[in-house]
């Protein structure tokens, strides 16, 4: 609880952007699997109330690169630090309380459980249960679940997803199961949100909306964003800055005029094409 | 019409939270509790009170084995083990230290806890069939300490026998009397998993069932709660071990050997995984099929005899023990063809028959 309380002081605007601190940095990070060099010295560098963009064909990294900062495997080489924190070495399970909350590439819901049940989950890092209060139910347990109900409803109704909080998520298509995966990440109350291809596989409105959303995120509730996408019509739209990456080396970074103007992002981008095109 | 789920509304989130939020569940289980408490007690003989207290305690036992397989999918057939080490460690607490059974029960829980906690330390790195064939390894262990040391099993034939229970001069020595220990027990056992479950401690649980990098992640301690799956399942295991000890009356190691694990592993999936009063049903299957099986084979034994008197009695009588193993099997199976998510399933399609009821559309 500690550390979370000193990684929101630490992070907060002021002290951040006034001694040119990044919120989130990553220095030198590289990661092999097994012979496959997944990334190579990446730095990274991004500030606090920034939307950023990571972008690159397939099997550049990028997942990766998330999965690293979110501590789900810890990298051969290199340091990552947020909010004035390293958290090279966090274990997995504190990242949550850190700060951080993320989304999956492939939706990583909860299936078994309901829409509200997911977002309950996703306050986990802000509850500390006790196995007699719980299996007692009765008076505390009930007081502290009431609480953390009305917090996981306001972003029920922030995302607009009231009609289906007791529907089972495996129920649902995937453009609101990618809604409801925001939304689990929103309850843990991170101030950096990690979204890796929020919205691969949804339709122009879907789209529309889950853009909308994250614009308010960033905007209302003061959320940094991470977020992986392809498609650069939306990253032109959403991002002030873009990184690209390419077989797990950053290539280019700026604006998403800047990056798109890039020749060695035109040459990735153009080679895979070609590639994809002889086969 | 407060029956129905159409037209009730909750105007806050503790009543939306309730353990049975329509009316209508809540007086079935009303009614349920009045007939396990007052009315079967009234009208039973002493042969259905003895299934039913087997019933209650193995479904004790079938409730903890459903929270770590059925709520955290972490599979075990260390189940009979850790009965065992509640069974012996309440049975020394009694005939040792002399205390009274109802300290024998949480005690005999926390043994049991400690134990499978410490055999679910392999849980952390493997999982599935890998980790079941770990804690088939506590089976062996466990049985292998209760023989060996006599400290424990306190002689050749490993069994401590143990007095009836007895609250101050009042000894619970008639079936009827053991029932409503029995039927206490298991009401407490299954309250406490209905608030667990629907607790952020058993939220966590499903998750690690479901996806468990994606709970690690949004804050799920691995680690603390596949332990904690381990030792609330044991510690009803335990509680199992000493209700069957204290109602039979000895703690014997070979009453709980890898067939029980399977037996009860056979209850949750036959009551249905990750149910709680699916358990329930369960363990009340699996006690009483072979007892009726047993009924109708003895009737059909007879019938051929009387039928064919020149027939050899004992080819008869022991082709007939197999037929029932058979059948025994045999309706395992068609049965979870027919309703593969188990005993519970049958029960929410009853209920959601009446839920909505006279409108069946
Ligand atoms: N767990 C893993 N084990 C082995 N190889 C992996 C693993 N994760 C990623 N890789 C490899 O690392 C490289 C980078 O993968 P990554 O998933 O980060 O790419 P990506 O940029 O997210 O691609 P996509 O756009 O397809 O999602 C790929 O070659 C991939 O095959
Ligand atoms: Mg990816």
């Amino acid at each position: 609880m500690n550390d979370r309380t000193r990684g929101r002081a630490g992070g907060g605007c002021m002290t951040d952007q006034a001694d040119g601190r990044p919120f989130l940095k990553v220095e030198g990070v590289s990661k092999s699997f097994g012979g496959v060099r997944a990334l190579s010295e990446i730095e990274l560098e991004v500030n606090r109330g920034e939307i950023r963009a990571i972008i690159g064909p397939n099997g550049a990294g990028k997942t990766t690169l998330i999965n690293l900062i979110s501590r789900v495997y810890p990298p051969d080489r290199g340091r990552i630090t947020f909010a004035g924190r390293d958290i090279t070495r966090v274990p997995t399970h504190r990242i949550a309380s850190v700060g951080i909350g993320r989304t999956f590439q492939n939706v990583a819901l909860f299936r078994g459980m309901t829409v509200l049940d997911n977002l309950m989950l996703g306050r986990h890092p802000l509850m500390r249960p006790g196995i007699f209060s719980s299996g007692i139910y009765w008076g505390l347990a009930q007081k502290k679940e009431v609480e953390h109900r009305a917090r996981v409803e306001w972003i029920i109704d922030f995302l607009e997803i009231t009609h289906i909080r007791k529907t089972l998520v495996a129920a649902l298509p995937l453009g609101l199961q990618k809604r409801v995966e925001l939304g689990r990440a929103l309850a843990g109350e991170p101030t950096l949100l990690l979204l890796d291809e929020p919205m691969a596989g949804m339709n122009v409105e879907e789209k529309e909306d889950m853009v909308r959303f994250i614009f308010d995120i960033n905007e209302e509730l003061d959320k940094t964003i991470v977020l992986i996408e392809h498609d650069m019509g939306v990253v032109m739209d959403i991002s002030q800055r873009v990184s690209a990456l390419d077989f797990g080396v950053k290539i280019a970074e700026g604006t998403p005029d800047e990056v798109r103007a890039n020749p060695a992002v035109i040459e990735a981008y153009l080679g895979t094409a070609a590639q994809q095109a002889s086969r | 019409m407060v029956n129905r789920e159409c037209g009730v509304f909750f105007s806050t989130y503790a009543a939306d939270m309730r353990l049975f939020p329509l009316p209508l569940t809540r007086w079935t289980m009303v009614g349920i509790a009045g007939l396990g408490f007052v009315v079967f007690p009234l009208v039973a003989s002493d042969y259905f009170l003895n299934i039913a207290n087997l019933v209650c305690i193995a479904a004790v036992g079938a409730i903890g084995l459903n929270l770590l397989v059925g709520y955290t999918g972490q599979i075990s057939v260390g189940h009979g083990a850790f009965i065992a080490a509640g069974a012996y460690a309440g049975a020394l607490v009694v005939t040792r230290a002399g205390l009274p059974f109802w300290i024998a029960l949480p005690f005999g829980g926390l043994m049991a806890a400690v134990v499978g906690a410490f055999f679910g330390i392999p849980s952390l790195r493997i999982k599935g069939l890998y980790l079941a064939i770990a804690t088939l390894a506590a089976q062996f262990i466990i049985e292998w300490l209760i023989i060996h040391i006599e400290w424990i099993s306190g002689g050749a034939e490993s069994t401590v026998t143990v007095p009836k229970a007895a609250i101050g001069p009042w000894v619970l020595d008639t079936l009827l009397e053991q029932y409503f220990l029995n039927l206490i027990v298991l009401s407490l056992a299954i309250v406490f998993a209905m608030n667990l479950v629907r607790s952020p401690i058993g939220r966590a649980f499903i998750a690690i069932r479901d996806r468990d990098v994606a709970a690690e992640v949004i804050g799920v301690n691995l680690f603390r709660y596949k332990l904690l799956a381990f030792a609330v399942s044991s510690f009803y295991a335990g509680v199992t071990g000493i209700l069957y000890a204290l109602y039979l009356g000895a703690a014997n190691y070979e009453q709980f050997d890898i067939a029980t694990s399977i037996d009860f592993l056979a209850m949750i999936i036959i009551g249905g995984l990750g149910s709680i009063l699916g358990s329930v049903f369960g363990a009340f299957f699996i006690t009483v099929l072979p007892m009726a099986l047993r009924v109708a084979v003895d009737g059909a034994v007879t019938a051929a005899l009387f039928l064919f008197p020149a027939a050899n009695i004992s080819h008869v009588v022991q082709s007939m023990t197999a037929v029932k193993l058979i059948l025994f099997g045999g309706l395992i199976i068609v049965f979870l063809i027919v309703e593969p998510e188990g005993l519970n399933k049958l029960w929410r399609n009853i209920k959601d028959y009446f839920r909505v009821w006279p409108y069946s559309y």
